[in-house]
């Protein structure tokens, strides 16, 4: 179980956290359709670090870089 | 020697014997002469107890009785309580006489994967093969009942874990301790001491068991916590490990939880898990009366119970020398000591051949079996055969580091020739190893602070026993648990199954509740010798958690029962019940389904309900919908990239009916969308989808918009929701309040029964109907001035069925029925109702061709039963019977207003096919129902009953 | 093939011979090549794949490529469910296939995989539950499958195991099962296919780890390996699990994200139950092998991984599920947890069929129920590469749905596999 330190509560749990996409998913409002399907669509589903949205359920939402083979994570940022 | 009898009685297959407190049950049962005390699992080969804890691979019996029972304890790891029951496993009808031992003179037929060979044909006969393979396989007796036990979980933190309580972890414990650091340490065994409970030492003066006995004290009053009976199961990243607490031993009836399950979460890990020594490879190196040769030691240091009156040690390497000293003090005849090595010296050996025959280049070929039990052996001395007479073989083939819990964390390793095996290498989560699983096994090495008395002088690197190369034919075992043979590996080899992974697989070696502990190493040692290749090469397969076997109770802890998860209940559940509510689970939630009358069904009472709100009023709990508030200068923006129709134009104290939709375009909720002021929302959604609304909201506003000056709250839990509806709610509701009520789709704030509240005229129905918001806590006032209200009027409660009834007939989709998160809001009809400009979740969605062009999509249609009879929910729709669905019922109710039966369904192009009739199908529950496809709405289409 | 055909007879003669006339069940092959297809992932859909392209369409120029050792991933961690009653069509046409070809795959791959069609029960937890299953039932038996809805009595009596009071958490309404459902022996499917493959002359090349493409211009035209470059006509991915790592080496990007699964054995005990239990209300799944230990599973772990390591909160999720539903599981020891990764494609829905560039064709997105699959995802990948087209049966699975909005979502649960 990972160890995920929120900028709010600090290092918490992972069970307090939900994965919710990778960073480079996300469908912005204004985004052409095609782009926007591509968006959701698409993974680069890397075998190394990756920079993904998580939340806490403080309600925060982070940006964290993280390590999918070591499960490392090198960066956390609120979002 | 033991000097009285034992004190504390148990049985054994029956027998009654008794043993001394601290024994385990298997040196009460060598204590006691008894040698047979198992059969193993697939040739049912006589079994005695081979090891001293936790890596016994053949001493498994069922230990307590009844609902207690436990099956495949093994002896080695149960500690005697009073009134102990044991029973053998895996043989019938008795141990001694074991009929399932005729696999033993099988077992040529039925080698490594023999059923990958055999039994061909069509499945059924496959099956009945496998029925008498299933009932042969197994160890011991399932449980059938409910499991008495319960068990407990505890989370902690500590600066330092130390695992293992032997001499390495005691002083690592109280050296963290004392630099005030918050230390745990654990230990798998009843005491503190690890080797030293099997070594004649004295440390600081004291025997090394006291000396253990003083650490722990010494550690505790350091501020450090010490867990005995506790084994680390399994290490999880960032340092997160459970530990399972034995508070009874297994079997035995306790108060409070049998086991704790301890989570751990440590800056710093340090592992002091000490060796399994490794058995010799030869035939019949599994008779009862053969053991590894720590495990006589600690027979005879620890329980002062002598394995045998006549006993030869085979060895490796110097360690098991040891054992011939602890024999021979108890009073046992030391026949030989046959050692592989051709020129062992040293002081042990000097020592040693002081008082026994010490023979080099000696190890054995065939141990004799007499009556389940062995007799003696044939071992070559320097290339000669000879014969020992011998009722005890200690033997040790070296020792493996214990490194499960290092390779779960994800730790190197590192190969040491000289032993045989693996050492640890780095950490890859800062733990570290010491003692002897780190290679270093001499006490004063480990203690370098304490004063070490080994009168046998230092201990050293266990080497590695001889390979085995079928010197003389028979079976020589590496996994005694699963009789797998250095055959069965060969035969691996031999088809190819070379992978250390295959091989594994293939012959289920290191597969059983074991988990290979005593016999991987060697294992891998014959599979590099038959292949050719350095060990190292051989590869070596995972270590999984959990290192020994843990209770499943123990991981599910307190969750069970009503606790397995939370249940949601309404905050009017006690008034719903003084009605007589029948409840249904609905998502998490409990809430009423009907309110029967006295001979009622609940067909007959949803009916009536349902009427009952058609021609009067009736009141309805929808606390359970999702509520949101959405405020701030931004809020419009948010809204409207979370509601997909229109509202830009919506006046302040107007509300409209909205969807909310996922990324992908289809409807992922919907509810209603009311201003509340200028820069403040409320959004209303399913009870089942309230809580995917929530996270979605917080999603769009701090991701997707970056912080909009709008805040999202999650009002559900603020606001019960009473729902009242019918041709008569205006009036009724007009009068509680004291003031007009809002017109369709307009709110206005009032009081009932002196309760704030928040009146929404939103309907669900098909009539005249209105939300009473009120906060949860005053609302039962509320809910009971409502309820009297109507039945004065005529009216009453109505429970989930009708409201399903009612909103089936107006053709309001569900989500989770129509909109079951495949549909499109065209597919449901909605299409007309989003926003054309786009610019809300989805819209891009909607673009792709598939969705953009309709043809082929299942729409949502009404369908009526021609004849009245009633409609199967989930039906297919089909033309005829026996062609492919053209699409199902989504929801089935009866006519409300008026006789007969109607439903909802998706119905591919359905759209287009109104006139149609089709039959409702459904063959699970041998119905078949002409219906009319139609408009998916059966009463007041146009909306008139919602104005005044 | 030096191993000569298995029967009862043959291992007689070994018996008395000491079992010495066995030889290799596939050979140690090297790269070579050119070879007409080169399937990437020696798994038992690659290796199914390899084997009916051999067979059925005489492709004889066959290799696959394994980077570690054959049925090592995904085939060799599941928890070994074969079963068809799935709701959508698509998904109902595909798994019937395949369990047609489960039926009589012993004999055809003369090498026992230990298919036992003991029954797939879906539990019903209330009267809701109990009308999906039955619309579940209804749509499966349209489509002529079997389905058989029970109610509570005779759930009891199928199952003793379970806890039948009215006042559980999760009460047993009833359940819908599939007869010809059942289990089979994971491993044996790898190695049956690997062996019947061999026999076919299909180069079976382990420990050769793909690192990229052969390109000419736009077209695939093999695979670089660890093990030196091969050439190939056609290069065929069924790596499911790193779907996106392999595909990300020729620069496509995937509607796929790895994610752990997890699952759990128990000490063997003698036979406690005869049928595959599942509970989709309570997400979570359990039935016994023939070796006696209790097999299960649940969740996934909900985040991207390729660690091949799982979290031990979702192993307490589904443990605490099993118990709920069968209160006697808590007494037996969990012996061992493992991780899978598994291809969590974005509809829930796997993939066969073409990728963007010439030559290059996947097969992947299995999520979490690739094993029931193997024989029929074999069988008509094999029938894509062969001809060129894909099986009517497969059409519906190609890449480009997502795009098209053609999606096959069972669970209606959207794009987010986290969601699933």
């Amino acid at each position: 179980m990972l160890l995920i330190p929120c900028p709010h509560c600090g290092p918490r749990n992972q069970e307090e956290f939900a994965y919710e996409r990778t960073l480079d998913s996300v469908v912005r409002l204004d985004d052409a359709p095609d782009a926007a399907v591509t968006a959701l669509y698409t993974r680069a589903n890397l075998r190394g670090t990756d920079h993904e949205i998580w939340s806490h359920l403080c309600g925060q939402w982070l940006r964290l870089t993280r390590d999918r083979m070591s499960h490392a994570i090198s960066a956390v940022e609120p979002l | 020697m033991r000097e009285h009898a034992g004190t504390v009685p148990f049985t054994f297959d029956g027998k009654a014997y008794a043993g001394h407190p601290g024994d385990t049950l298997a040196a009460a049962l060598v204590a006691a002469g008894v040698k047979l005390v198992a059969r193993s699992f697939k040739l049912h080969r006589p079994r005695g107890i081979m090891a001293a804890g936790v890596e016994e691979a053949s001493a498994l019996v069922t230990v307590g009785y009844g609902a207690h029972a436990e099956p495949n304890v093994r002896a080695t790891d149960v500690f005697l309580y009073p009134g102990l029951v044991a029973t053998s496993q895996n043989a019938w009808p008795s141990l001694r006489h074991d009929i399932g031992a005729v696999n033993s003179l099988a077992a040529s037929l039925i080698p490594a994967g023999f059923y990958y060979k055999t039994f061909f044909g069509p499945p059924s006969r496959w099956m009945i093969y496998e029925h008498f393979i299933r009932k042969a396989a197994g160890l011991g007796q399932p449980p059938r009942v409910a499991d008495p036990d319960h068990y407990a979980h505890r989370s902690a933190f500590c600066d330092v874990l130390v695992v293992g309580g032997g001499p390495a972890g005691l002083a690592a414990a109280l050296h963290a301790a004392e630099a005030g650091k918050r230390v745990i340490l654990i230990e798998q065994d009843i005491a503190p001491g690890g080797s030293l409970l099997r070594e004649a030492v004295t440390i600081d003066g004291a025997p090394g068991d006291q000396w253990a006995q003083t650490m722990v004290a010494r550690i505790r009053a350091a501020g450090g916590r010490v867990l005995l009976r506790t084994t680390a199961a399994g290490y999880w990243d960032d340092n997160f490990l459970f530990a399972v607490e034995r508070r009874v031993e297994p079997g035995q009836p306790g108060q409070g939880p049998a086991q704790v399950l301890w989570k751990l979460r440590c800056a710093e890990v340090v592992l002091a898990t000490g060796t399994i020594e490794r058995p010799l490879v030869f035939v019949n190196n599994d008779l009862p009366g053969v053991m590894l040769a720590g495990a006589a030691r600690a027979l005879a240091l620890r329980h002062g119970v002598a394995p045998g009156r006549r006993a030869v040690i085979a060895t490796s390497h110097d360690d098991a020398y040891r054992t011939a000293f602890a024999l021979a003090d108890l009073g046992v005849e030391i026949v030989a000591i046959l050692d592989s090595r051709t020129a062992p010296a040293g002081p042990v050996i000097d020592a040693a051949r002081a008082r026994f025959a010490v023979f080099a280049d000696a190890r054995p070929l065939r141990a004799i079996r007499s009556r389940n039990a062995l007799a003696g052996l044939d071992a070559l001395v320097a290339g000669v055969r000879q014969r020992f007479d011998a009722d005890c073989l200690a033997m040790s083939g070296g020792a493996s580091p214990v490194l499960h819990l290092h390779r779960q964390a994800g730790g190197a390793l590192a190969y040491d020739a000289a032993r045989g095996g693996f050492l640890p290498g780095a950490g890859r989560q800062g733990n570290t190893t010491i003692g002897a699983a780190a290679g270093i096994h001499a006490l004063a090495s480990i203690l370098d602070q304490a004063d070490v008395v080994d009168p046998l002088g230092a201990a050293t690197a266990p080497a590695p026993g001889p390979i085995w190369r079928d010197d003389v034919p028979g079976k020589a075992f590496v996994d005694f648990q699963n009789d797998v043979t250095t055959g069965d590996l060969a035969l691996a080899q031999r088809e190819g199954y070379t992978s250390v992974e295959h091989t594994k697989r293939y012959t289920t070696l290191g597969m059983g509740t074991d988990q290979g502990k005593t016999g991987a190493m060697v294992a891998l040692a014959q599979i590099a010798d038959l292949r050719g290749v350095a060990l190292p090469e051989a590869g070596l397969t995972t270590f999984r958690p959990p290192y020994t076997p843990v209770t499943m109770g123990a991981f599910a802890g307190p969750a069970r029962g009503d606790h397995a998860a939370p249940i949601r209940r309404l905050p009017l559940a006690a008034a719903h019940d003084a009605l007589g509510a029948l409840w249904v689970p609905a998502g998490a939630w409990m809430r009423p389904r009907a309110y029967p009358e006295a001979g009622e069904s609940i067909g007959q009472a949803s009916l009536r309900e349902a009427r009952m709100v058609r021609a009067s009023v009736g009141v309805v709990d929808v606390s359970s919908l999702g509520k949101f508030e959405i405020a701030g200068p931004d809020a419009l923006a948010l809204v409207a990239a979370v509601c997909a129709t229109p509202m830009a134009k919506l006046a302040v104290g107007r509300g409209r009916y909205t969807v909310m939709l996922r990324e992908d375009g289809m409807v992922m909720d919907d509810g209603t969308l009311w201003r509340l002021a200028e820069d403040r929302w409320l959004i209303t959604s399913s009870s089942g989808g309230a809580a995917r609304m929530s996270r979605h909201m917080t999603y769009v506003a701090d991701v997707l918009l970056g912080h909009p000056r709008a805040a999202v709250v999650d009002v559900g839990e603020h606001w019960a929701g009473l729902a009242i509806a019918g041709p008569r709610s205006a009036a009724l509701l007009a009068d509680l309040i004291g003031a007009p009520v809002p017109s369709h789709m307009g709110l206005c704030h009032g009081t009932i029964a002196g309760a704030p509240v928040r009146v929404l005229a939103a309907s669900y129905s098909g009539e005249r109907a209105f939300e009473v918001h009120v906060p949860g806590h005053l609302a039962h006032a509320v809910f009971a001035a409502l309820v009297d209200a109507a039945q004065a009027a005529g009216g009453g409660v109505y429970g989930l069925d009708a409201m399903d009834h009612l909103r089936v007939e107006k053709g309001h989709v569900v989500i989770g029925a129509e909109a079951d998160g495949r549909a499109s809001p065209a597919d449901l009809g909605m299409g007309g109702m989003l926003r054309k400009a786009g610019g809300f979740i989805g819209w891009q969605g909607l673009t792709r061709p598939a969705l953009a062009d309709q043809a082929g999509r299942r729409q949502l249609v009404g369908l009526t039963s021609i004849d009245g009879a009633g409609i199967c929910e989930g039906a297919m729709l089909v033309v005829q019977q026996g062609e492919e669905p053209a699409g199902h019922v989504t929801t089935a109710a009866p006519r409300v207003a008026g006789q007969g039966a109607i439903a909802l369904g998706l119905l591919t192009d359905g759209a287009a096919r109104h006139g149609e009739v089709l039959l409702a199908w459904s063959p699970t529950r041998h119905s078949m129902v002409q219906v009319r496809v139609g408009p998916a709405v059966f009463h007041d289409p146009e909306g008139a009953l919602y104005h005044d | 093939m030096g191993a000569g055909r298995y029967s009862a007879l043959s291992l007689l003669r070994g018996a008395i011979t000491g079992h010495r006339h066995w030889g290799r069940a596939w050979r140690a092959a090297e790269p070579g090549g050119p070879y007409d297809v080169i399937v990437i992932g020696g798994g038992g859909h690659g290796l199914a794949t390899a084997y009916y392209l051999a067979k059925e369409h005489g492709v004889r120029r066959v290799a696959v490529v394994e980077k570690g050792y054959i049925g090592g991933g995904n085939t060799g961690r599941n928890t070994t469910i074969v079963r068809s009653n799935y709701r959508q069509p698509q998904l109902q046409r595909l798994l019937d296939y395949s369990l047609k070809l489960w039926h009589g795959l012993s004999d055809d791959l003369n090498y026992n995989v230990m298919f036992s069609p003991r029954g797939a029960l879906f539990l019903g937890h209330s009267d809701a539950d109990m009308v999906k299953l039955a619309e579940r039932g209804d749509a499966l038996i349209a489509m002529g499958i079997d389905a058989e809805l029970m109610d509570r009595d005779a759930v009891a009596r199928l199952v003793p195991l379970l806890d039948m009071g009215r006042d559980a958490r999760w009460p047993i309404e009833g359940g819908l099962i599939q007869r010809r459902g059942g289990t089979a022996r994971h491993d044996a499917v790898a190695w049956g296919f690997a062996r019947a493959a061999d026999s076919l002359g299909v180069d079976i090349i382990e420990n050769c780890e793909v690192t990229g493409f052969l390109r000419d211009g736009g077209r695939v035209t093999g695979v670089r390996t660890t093990r030196g470059d091969i050439a190939a006509g056609r290069t065929a991915i069924c790596v499911a699990g790193n779907s996106g790592h392999v595909a990300g080496l020729a620069g496509i990007k995937l509607p796929i994200e790895s994610h752990t699964l997890q699952a759990w054995v128990t000490e063997p005990v003698k036979p406690m139950i005869d049928t595959v239990v599942m509970s989709q209300t309570l997400h979570c799944y359990f039935s016994q092998s023939d070796k006696g230990g209790m097999v299960g599973g649940g969740d996934p772990d909900f985040f991207p991984s390729y660690a091949q390591r799982g979290a031990p909160m979702r192993l307490e999720d589904s443990i605490a599920q099993s118990i709920a539903l069968a209160p006697a599981l808590s007494r037996l020891r969990m012996v061992r947890s493992w991780a899978g990764v598994t291809d969590m494609s974005f509809d829930g829905s796997p993939i066969i069929g073409e990728m963007p560039l010439d030559g290059l064709y996947i097969n992947g997105g299995w999520c979490y129920g690739g094993f029931k699959a193997t024989p029929g995802s074999g069988r008509l990948y094999a029938h894509l590469l062969a001809t060129g087209e894909s099986h009517p049966i497969a059409a519906p699975f190609d890449l480009a749905r997502f795009a098209q909005g053609r999606t096959i979502d069972e669970t209606g649960s959207g794009p987010m596999p986290q969601s699933r």
